[in-house]
């Protein structure tokens, strides 16, 4: 017997059953009548955020943002080693690999380059898993492995049209070495490589202890007194509104 | 008799008010070991005022206070808003590692305090509190304030008296710490929003360099300031 032939008498026999239960109920006034019907499919539950991200510092523009939302886990671990995907954020500001997290239910990006002093609103949504987390990641791109961000901030209490607000502190990747060199800046201040998968640094993410610049005595450095930075570095908001 | 009903239902609707006068004590310490604070403007305002805002261009009143001290501009919109402040409770120049304390009596609605002061030497830097929300429990809350940049001056870090708004240079080193000399750190301002402010630069040449600022004594890392609020 083939296979479709087995599912059609099964079908068939499946009818049968239930004209039989069908016929069975009809004379009987009595008794409650159970007819089973499939449950109606539940209507789909959106958990909707809007983050708001504002960058606060003088002349390092910041990388498309990546925004995660995920149940389990962490972008990244101070005093431990960056995950590839973060090292290629962080070196080079291309957050593919990070959206793509293992760890991610949902993810989306910024739609660009976020200038200083620029404000930017990235929606995600995911339908029927409420997220218990949400992470953020965007590189300071006048740097060699600076970013900025959240990590694994419990969202779980927030309800519809509430807000959390934050300022963020800025971390060293701890994967490519502070040179400040030409040749490894990938931001409009240097013009140079991105990632470099060779981890020349510690190899565990700290706080940044922020830039020198030729200005401040580093005579290789391709960045400015105007590339230096302070904390907080990102303002970001978080509000549900789905 | 004719008024009776009407102070009648005016305190009846005072009383339904959520928000209510409060006695609030604000202190202030300046966290910094090498600058400087132009006297503070301490207020309690409603909802709907702001001194700044983070990646908005300043407005002219408050590039009055952090390009050159005066708070006049500011205290007088507030005024008009009716805010409660308090203007200068340190009685001048709040020394680095000095403390300020100011009394507020808050008027109904006026539930947000904001705070502002000058960071000498800079050229347009400044310690900011905006709207922070006061709670209606009393008890003492303690917490710490950054250093913004109003991002409407260059920071050429030269010290020429300049502190009327659009006069380029810092108006006053007040610790003696200061240089002469120097040939401007730079003439561009690439974020004209208020920012946070990226620290003095400096240099270790008194009587020339880039900055007339030194590199050891003017500069600074967030947070700046710690203020604690009691409200009674």
């Amino acid at each position: 017997m083939t296979f479709n032939s087995k599912f059609k008498k099964l079908l068939s026999s499946i009818t049968l059953a239930s004209l039989v239960a069908l016929a069975g109920c009809s004379d009987s006034d009595d008794d409650e009548m159970v007819v089973i019907e499939p449950p109606p499919p539940p209507a789909p539950v959106v958990y909707t955020y809007e983050v708001s991200v504002t960058n606060l510092t003088h002349a390092q523009p910041m990388s498309p943002v990546a925004v995660v939302l995920h149940n389990e886990g962490q972008l990244w671990q101070l005093g431990q080693s960056a995950s590839s995907g973060l090292e290629m954020l962080a070196e080079s500001g291309d957050n593919a690999a990070v959206l793509a997290d293992a760890i991610a239910i949902a993810s989306q990006g910024g739609a660009g380059i976020l200038a200083s002093g620029m404000q930017e609103t990235i929606t995600v949504s995911i339908t029927d898993n409420m997220p218990m987390m949400l992470s953020l990641a965007t590189m300071l791109v006048n740097t060699n492995d600076a970013f900025t961000g959240i990590n694994a901030m419990e969202i779980s209490d927030l309800i519809v049209g509430e807000s959390i607000s934050m300022k963020t502190g800025s971390y060293d990747a701890g994967t490519e070495r502070n040179s400040e060199s030409m040749m490894t800046i990938p931001g409009p201040a240097g013009g140079g490589e991105g990632f470099n998968e060779m981890r020349d640094d510690v190899d565990f993410v700290a706080m940044h202890p922020g830039v020198v610049s030729q200005d401040d005595g580093l005579t290789q450095s391709a960045l400015t007194q105007a590339h230096r930075f302070d904390n907080p570095t990102l303002m970001v908001m978080i509000t549900r509104v789905e | 008799m004719k008024f009776t009903p009407i102070i009648t239902a005016l305190a009846l609707a005072t009383s339904s008010m959520a928000i209510n006068a409060q006695q609030v004590e604000v202190s202030v310490t300046n966290l910094t070991q090498g600058i400087y604070y132009t006297p503070f403007l301490v207020a309690a305002h409603n909802t709907d005022m702001s001194l700044y805002q983070l990646g908005q261009p300043a407005s002219a009143e408050l590039q009055m206070m952090a390009e050159g001290g005066d708070i006049s501009g500011l205290s007088a919109m507030l005024t008009n808003g009716s805010a409660d402040i308090i203007e200068n409770p340190a009685a001048g120049l709040l020394a680095p590692g000095m403390s300020t304390t100011a009394m507020l009596d808050t008027s109904d609605g006026n539930d947000r305090l904001s705070l502002v002061a000058m960071l000498l030497p800079t050229n347009d830097g400044f310690v900011g509190l905006n709207g922070w929300q006061i709670p209606t429990d009393a008890g003492t809350y303690t917490f710490t304030v950054n250093a913004y940049d109003a991002g409407t001056e260059v920071n050429n870090e030269m010290i020429n008296g300049g502190g009327a708004p659009g006069v380029l240079g810092i108006p006053v080193e007040p610790g003696g710490n200061g240089g002469t000399g120097g040939m401007g750190v730079t003439d561009v301002e690439e974020n004209a929003t208020v920012h946070v402010h990226r620290g003095n630069l400096g240099d270790d040449d008194m009587t020339g360099g880039k900055s007339d600022l030194s590199n050891t004594v003017h500069r600074w890392l967030n947070p700046v300031a710690r203020i604690t609020v009691t409200v009674m």
